[in-house]
């Protein structure tokens, strides 16, 4: 743990390296402390300013990074899609020098749009970090879902990880595969060949169509949300085919090894991509995931917004 | 210790003078707690941690009693976050709960402007209240910034403050024990 941090961004896992990840996850170790205690707060970003600014709608990333910059001590600012002048024709740029302006240090941004984190990284004297773009990539979540494989299997190198679902509209799913390829994992990819391309298999992950066919080997099965707000008709099966052919269902379940551990970045449609049974089971670590996420975004924001500018 | 050929460092203590003085401040450490029981020796990462865990090892010899040692982190209560180069590393804190009704002893190795003292005792408090707060160091070199005072002190060695003071430990850095003093 001797490295020194020199990031004002955090844009994607892609472009960090293994040693940069395990920095983070080590730092996050420090800040899940901060949780047990009688006051759960630390001065780390005393005096520091933290924009949410969520273009897109989310509830628990925005509320987990709030109350992780309320634990620091830094000021916290929440915009949304409706609040912001974005709906008034302000553009992007110009609503964030808006922000910048007001002397805040650190922008958390959700966007639509792919590489929006990035370009506002290029022109802001602030720490951007990345909450969710297109896509693309959702950093914090692949770092919160690597800690917790971490936490509880002691190691994330050699083990095998099934995630299922859309993969090629989801920036989870990106982010867990930059993290974990590079620690060492095993990576496979299942899910309706309309939304899991064998072109994945560039970025050293294994694809698969047949979900039965390895669960029995897995470490951690992830299940990513089945977004039907956004899942468009010629890409997907009815809900009910999906759960039939890559639902975790309590049948399926018995497949897995007794220590595999089932995740879920949430918000989870019971039936759907996870039986109850399952979600609820001694498998799921999908709480730990909510509590270590507050941890890792803790983290991020002391190493990213604590660095002298 | 590596010292460069144009700055060489001046010997300060070797493993035997640190042996003592860490000796003697085990028993300062009995004699001033009469409820021995009650304390709790918190180290300051790294090299506090280990004079904690020595001394422990030295109250243990003396007075038969096991006492309890913890780790604070100093890191996350610095009030200079943001100002400096280099961010400090942050570890996990751990020390025995609850705090209330017990003496906590912050263990650090070298006691210079008093902040990361003060930043202990901040991180200190928001585990709980303890009864009582001491402050134990190897080395004081003075220049202290805020009113605060050591309970115990292995040696006073009045300083420049452009010197440098560097304290090494066999298991943490490798390298023989032994206090080095570095002039600028």
């Amino acid at each position: 743990m001797s490295m020194n941090w020199n990031r004002k961004d955090l844009l994607g896992l892609r472009e960090l390296s293994p040693e940069e990840i395990n920095f983070i996850l080590e730092t996050a170790d420090a800040f899940k402390q901060v949780g047990t205690r009688e006051i759960k707060k630390v001065p780390a970003l005393r005096g520091k300013t933290m924009v949410n600014f969520f273009v897109e709608p989310s509830t628990r990333t925005r509320t987990s990074f709030e109350l992780a910059a309320h634990r620091l001590s830094a000021d916290v600012i929440n915009i949304s899609a409706t609040t912001s002048s974005l709906t008034k024709g302000e553009t992007l740029k110009d609503t964030a020098r808006n922000l910048e302006a007001l002397h805040a240090d650190i922008l958390v941004l959700r966007h639509s749009s792919a590489g929006a984190p990035q370009f506002l990284a290029q022109r802001l004297k602030s720490s951007v970090i990345n909450a969710g773009d297109g896509a693309h990539e959702h950093p914090t979540q692949g770092l919160l879902d690597i800690y917790t494989i971490r936490e509880r299997r002691g190691k994330v190198d050699k083990l095998h990880i099934v995630i299922v679902g859309d993969i090629l509209f989801s920036r989870v799913a990106r982010s867990n595969i930059f993290g974990l390829t590079k620690l060492g994992a095993r990576v496979t990819l299942v899910g309706p060949s309309t939304l899991v391309p064998r072109e994945f298999e560039k970025l050293g992950v294994t694809v698969s169509y047949k979900i039965d066919d390895v669960l029995p080997t897995a470490d951690v099965v992830n299940l990513l949300r089945i977004q039907h707000e956004r899942q468009r008709k010629e890409y997907f099966p009815g809900i009910g085919e999906y759960t039939t052919l890559f639902g975790l269902t309590k049948e399926r379940a018995k497949l897995l090894k007794p220590d595999c551990l089932v995740m879920h970045p949430g918000p989870i449609n019971r039936g759907v991509e996870i039986d109850s049974e399952v979600a609820d089971g001694l498998q799921s670590v999908i709480l730990d995931q909510v509590t270590n996420g507050l941890a890792v975004r803790m983290a991020v924001l002391y190493l990213c917004g604590g660095i002298a500018t | 210790m590596k010292d460069t050929e144009q700055n060489p460092g001046v010997p300060i203590m070797d493993a035997e003078a640190i042996r003592r003085a860490l000796r003697r401040i085990a028993h300062e450490i009995i004699e001033q707690n009469a409820d021995l029981r009650s304390v709790v020796l918190a180290g300051i990462p790294l090299r506090g941690v280990e004079i904690a865990r020595r001394l422990a090892e030295l109250i243990r010899e003396v007075a038969k009693i096991d006492i309890e040692t913890g780790t604070i982190d100093v890191a996350m209560h610095r009030d200079d976050v943001g100002t400096r180069a280099e961010l400090p590393v942050v570890h996990a804190s751990k020390l025995p709960l609850p705090l209330e009704h017990r003496t906590v002893i912050i263990v650090d190795d070298v006691l210079f402007t008093g902040r990361t003292a003060r930043a202990a005792m901040d991180a200190i408090s928001s585990f709980g209240r303890p009864a009582r707060v001491q402050l134990a160091a190897l080395v004081d070199r003075g220049h202290r910034e805020l009113p605060i005072n050591a309970d115990y002190v292995g040696k006073n060695l009045p300083t420049a403050t452009r010197e440098q003071i560097q304290v090494r430990l066999q298991i943490v850095d490798n390298e023989p024990d032994a206090v080095w003093l570095f002039k600028e």
